[in-house]
C-alpha cells in the first residue's frame, strides 16, 4: 500500500500490508487460550488466541440453526459467533425474539484483500435485559450482496449505509443504499485496504491544479 | 392544477443548513412540509467527514490517539478515554487506581462541560440568550482546569494507553472542589431562569417524542433514552474505570420528549459534580502508568470497548493484527446513531421545532462525520 506510513519509531519494519497476519482462513475454532495472558511475548500468535464461548444461549442458537453457526468464540471476555452470510438476518431476527437482544449497537466490516472470502461483517449486540454484549460475525467475498438488517433493526439504516460507503457492501433489500459521508461522485470505497489516500490526492493535484504531486 | 388558487397548500421542500446556525455545525436537514407541518426530514452529513477510522490504519496505536479528540471536539476526554481503555482491553492492562481517578474526574469535569455547552446553544436556538452567557462562564472554569492540567482546553489528549501522561499539578483538588462548590447553586440558577418559564415550556413539552420502544429500535442511547424512562447507562450497567465505587444515580424521566431531556441532562450535571466530589476524596498517591511496553504492540485479536459519553454510547471496535499499527479502528459514535432518529422526532412537527429537535439530540458534527 503506498500511504501506508511506516512510524520511525517502529524497532522493525512490519512485513508486508497488514493483511498478511490475518489472512488465513478460516481460523482454528480454539488456539491456546493462555497466550492472551502474555501480551508482549515476542512472537505473538498469527490468529486470535480465542477460548470457545458455551452458554444457554448458545446451546440454544446451535439447536436452532445447526451448521448455520459455524463457530462460539470467546476473546478477552467477549463473545462472538461466526454465522453463514446467509443465515445472518435469522440469527439476528431470532436473537432479537427470543433471546432480547434488542438493541443493535454497530454494523461494521473488516477488509482482509488476500483471503477469498474478503470482508468480514460484524454485527455488535445488545441486550438491555441480560445486559450482555456480543457479535455476530460473518465473511463474505467481495460482490456478495448481504440482506439488509433494516427489517430487524431500524438503526441498521445508516450504519448499513457507512459501510456501503466505505467497503462498498450493497445491501439487499436496503430501502435507500446510497452513499452517506461521502459525496455521491466519489470514487472507491476508502476503507477497503487497496483504497490509496496518497493515489486520491495525487489524482486530485492533477486534474485541479496542473501539478504532479501535492505532497 | 385546475381551478387552485394562491391559497391551496401544496408540498414544499426547503433545504435547511448547512450553513445554518442552529444545525450545530454543518448539517443539512432537507424538509418536506405541508404549510408549516413536517411530513419528512432527510438528513445530508458527511460535511466534516476526515476518514478518522482511515487515519486509524495509518498510525500507531499511540499517535493515533490525538485524533479521537477531534471528533466530540467538545468532550474530548470522553473519546480519549474509550479509546484508552480499548487499547488496554487489547494489551489486557489496567491503569492504576490514581489514574483512573484522575479519569473519572477529567471526564465528568468533561460532561459537565459538554452538558453547558448544549444547555447554552439549545437555549440560544429557541430564543433565550442570557443562558449561553452564563454557561459559557461556567465552562471557562472547567477549560482551565484542564489547561492547568494538560495544556489544552478543547482538544485535550489528557489520557495515555496504561494511564496519564501528567501527574496531577499542585492545587488541582482545590480548584476542583471549589468549582464543584461553585457550579451546583449554578445549575440551579440555569433553572430558574428556564424550567418554569413559560415560553421554555411551551417551546419544549410535548416536541420531539422518542419512545423507550422506538429508541431501542434506532439504537438511541444516551439522555435521549434516559428521558424516554429507561435507566440505562453505561457507568452503571458496565462499569468502567472504578466507577462501581462510585454512589450516583441515573436520571430519568417519562415522556420521552425536549423538556425531558432538558431535566435529565440538568440531573445530569448535579450526579456528576456528586462524582467528582467522591473521586477527590479518593486520590490516593502511587503510580499514574501501568506497565506498558514503549512500542505497543498488541496480540492479534479484536475487542469493543464502550463508554458513557455525554451524548451516549461511545464505542471503539479494534482489531489489531499484531503489529504497531490498528489493523481497522471502527468508532460507533452516538451522535452519529442518535441523529438516525431525527426523522422519526420530527414528523408532525412545525418547521420551529425542528430547530429545538436538533438542539435536544445533542449533537456534535466533527464525530457525526468523523
Amino acid at each position: 500500500m503506498a500511504d501506508e506510513q511506516k512510524p520511525e519509531s517502529s524497532p522493525e519494519p512490519v512485513a508486508g500490508t497488514p493483511g498478511d497476519a490475518k489472512a488465513i482462513p478460516p481460523k482454528p475454532p480454539a488456539a491456546s487460550p493462555t497466550s492472551a495472558a502474555k501480551p508482549h511475548a515476542p512472537k505473538a500468535p498469527a490468529v486470535m488466541a480465542t477460548t470457545p464461548w458455551e452458554s444457554s444461549l448458545t446451546e440454544l442458537l446451535k439447536s436452532h440453526f445447526g451448521d448455520s453457526i459455524t463457530e462460539f468464540s470467546s476473546y478477552l471476555g467477549q463473545n462472538f459467533l461466526v454465522v453463514r452470510p446467509e443465515a445472518v438476518n435469522a440469527v439476528l431476527e431470532f436473537l432479537k425474539l427470543e433471546a432480547d437482544f434488542d438493541y443493535l449497537v454497530d454494523i461494521t466490516a473488516v477488509d482482509y484483500p488476500k483471503r477469498a472470502e474478503r470482508f468480514d461483517l460484524i454485527y455488535i449486540l445488545y441486550s438491555y435485559s441480560r445486559n450482555e454484549r456480543i457479535r455476530v460475525k460473518t465473511m463474505i467475498p467481495d460482490g456478495y450482496r448481504p440482506k439488509s438488517a433494516t427489517s430487524v433493526h431500524l438503526g441498521a439504516d445508516w450504519l448499513e449505509r457507512e459501510v456501503f460507503d466505505m467497503f462498498g457492501i450493497e445491501f439487499d433489500g436496503h430501502p435507500h443504499m446510497k452513499r452517506i459521508l461521502l459525496p455521491d461522485e466519489w470514487q472507491g470505497h476508502p476503507l477497503r485496504k487497496d483504497y490509496s489516500i496518497l493515489d486520491v490526492d495525487r489524482r486530485w493535484v492533477q486534474e485541479n491544479l496542473g501539478i504532479e504531486v501535492g505532497q | 392544477m385546475a381551478g387552485s388558487t394562491f391559497l391551496d397548500s401544496s408540498e414544499l421542500v426547503l433545504n435547511m443548513g448547512p450553513q445554518h446556525p442552529s444545525t450545530h455545525g454543518v448539517l443539512r436537514v432537507i424538509l418536506k412540509l405541508d404549510g408549516e407541518k413536517v411530513i419528512g426530514t432527510e438528513c445530508v452529513i458527511g460535511y466534516l467527514h476526515r476518514g478518522v477510522e482511515k487515519i486509524g490504519e495509518n498510525r500507531t496505536y499511540v499517535q493515533f490517539a490525538p485524533y479521537v479528540d477531534r471528533m466530540d471536539y467538545v468532550a474530548a476526554v470522553s473519546n480519549g478515554l474509550g479509546y484508552c481503555l480499548a487499547v488496554e482491553k487489547l494489551l489486557s492492562v489496567e491503569a492504576p487506581p490514581r489514574a483512573q481517578v484522575t479519569r473519572v474526574i477529567l471526564t465528568e469535569l468533561n460532561r459537565i462541560a459538554s452538558h453547558l455547552l448544549w444547555l447554552g446553544t439549545h437555549a440560544l436556538d429557541i430564543g433565550a440568550i442570557t443562558p449561553l452567557f452564563y454557561t459559557l462562564r461556567e465552562r471557562e472554569e472547567v477549560l482551565k482546569i484542564f489547561e492547568k492540567y494538560c495544556g489544552a482546553r478543547l482538544t485535550t489528549h489528557a489520557f495515555r494507553i496504561g494511564g496519564l501522561q501528567y501527574e496531577l499539578y499542585d492545587g488541582f483538588e482545590e480548584d476542583v472542589a471549589k468549582f464543584c462548590d461553585m457550579f451546583l447553586p449554578k445549575v440551579d440558577e440555569y433553572e430558574e431562569l428556564l424550567t418554569d418559564n413559560r415560553i421554555w415550556v411551551e417551546r419544549l413539552k410535548g416536541v420531539g417524542i422518542l419512545t423507550a420502544e422506538q429508541c431501542k429500535a434506532y439504537g438511541v442511547t444516551g439522555p435521549v433514552l434516559r428521558a424516554a424512562g429507561v435507566a440505562w447507562d453505561l457507568r452503571k450497567a458496565q462499569p468502567y474505570s472504578g466507577y462501581e465505587q462510585y454512589d450516583f444515580d441515573i436520571p430519568i424521566r417519562q415522556n420521552g420528549d425536549t423538556f425531558d431531556r432538558y431535566i435529565v441532562r440538568m440531573e445530569e450535571m448535579r450526579q456528576s459534580v456528586r462524582i467528582i466530589r467522591q473521586a477527590l476524596e479518593r486520590i490516593e498517591p502511587g503510580p499514574i502508568m501501568a506497565k506498558v511496553p514503549k512500542v505497543i504492540k498488541p496480540p492479534v485479536g479484536e475487542v469493543y470497548v464502550s463508554i458513557e459519553a455525554p451524548k451516549g454510547e461511545l464505542g471503539y471496535f479494534i482489531v489489531s493484527d499484531g503489529s504497531t499499527q490498528p489493523y481497522r479502528v471502527r468508532v460507533r459514535p452516538p451522535s452519529f446513531v442518535n441523529l438516525q432518529a431525527l426523522d422519526q422526532m420530527c414528523r408532525g412537527a412545525l418547521v420551529a421545532d425542528v430547530v429545538a429537535i436538533i438542539g435536544t439530540i445533542d449533537i456534535v458534527l466533527g464525530e457525526v462525520d468523523r
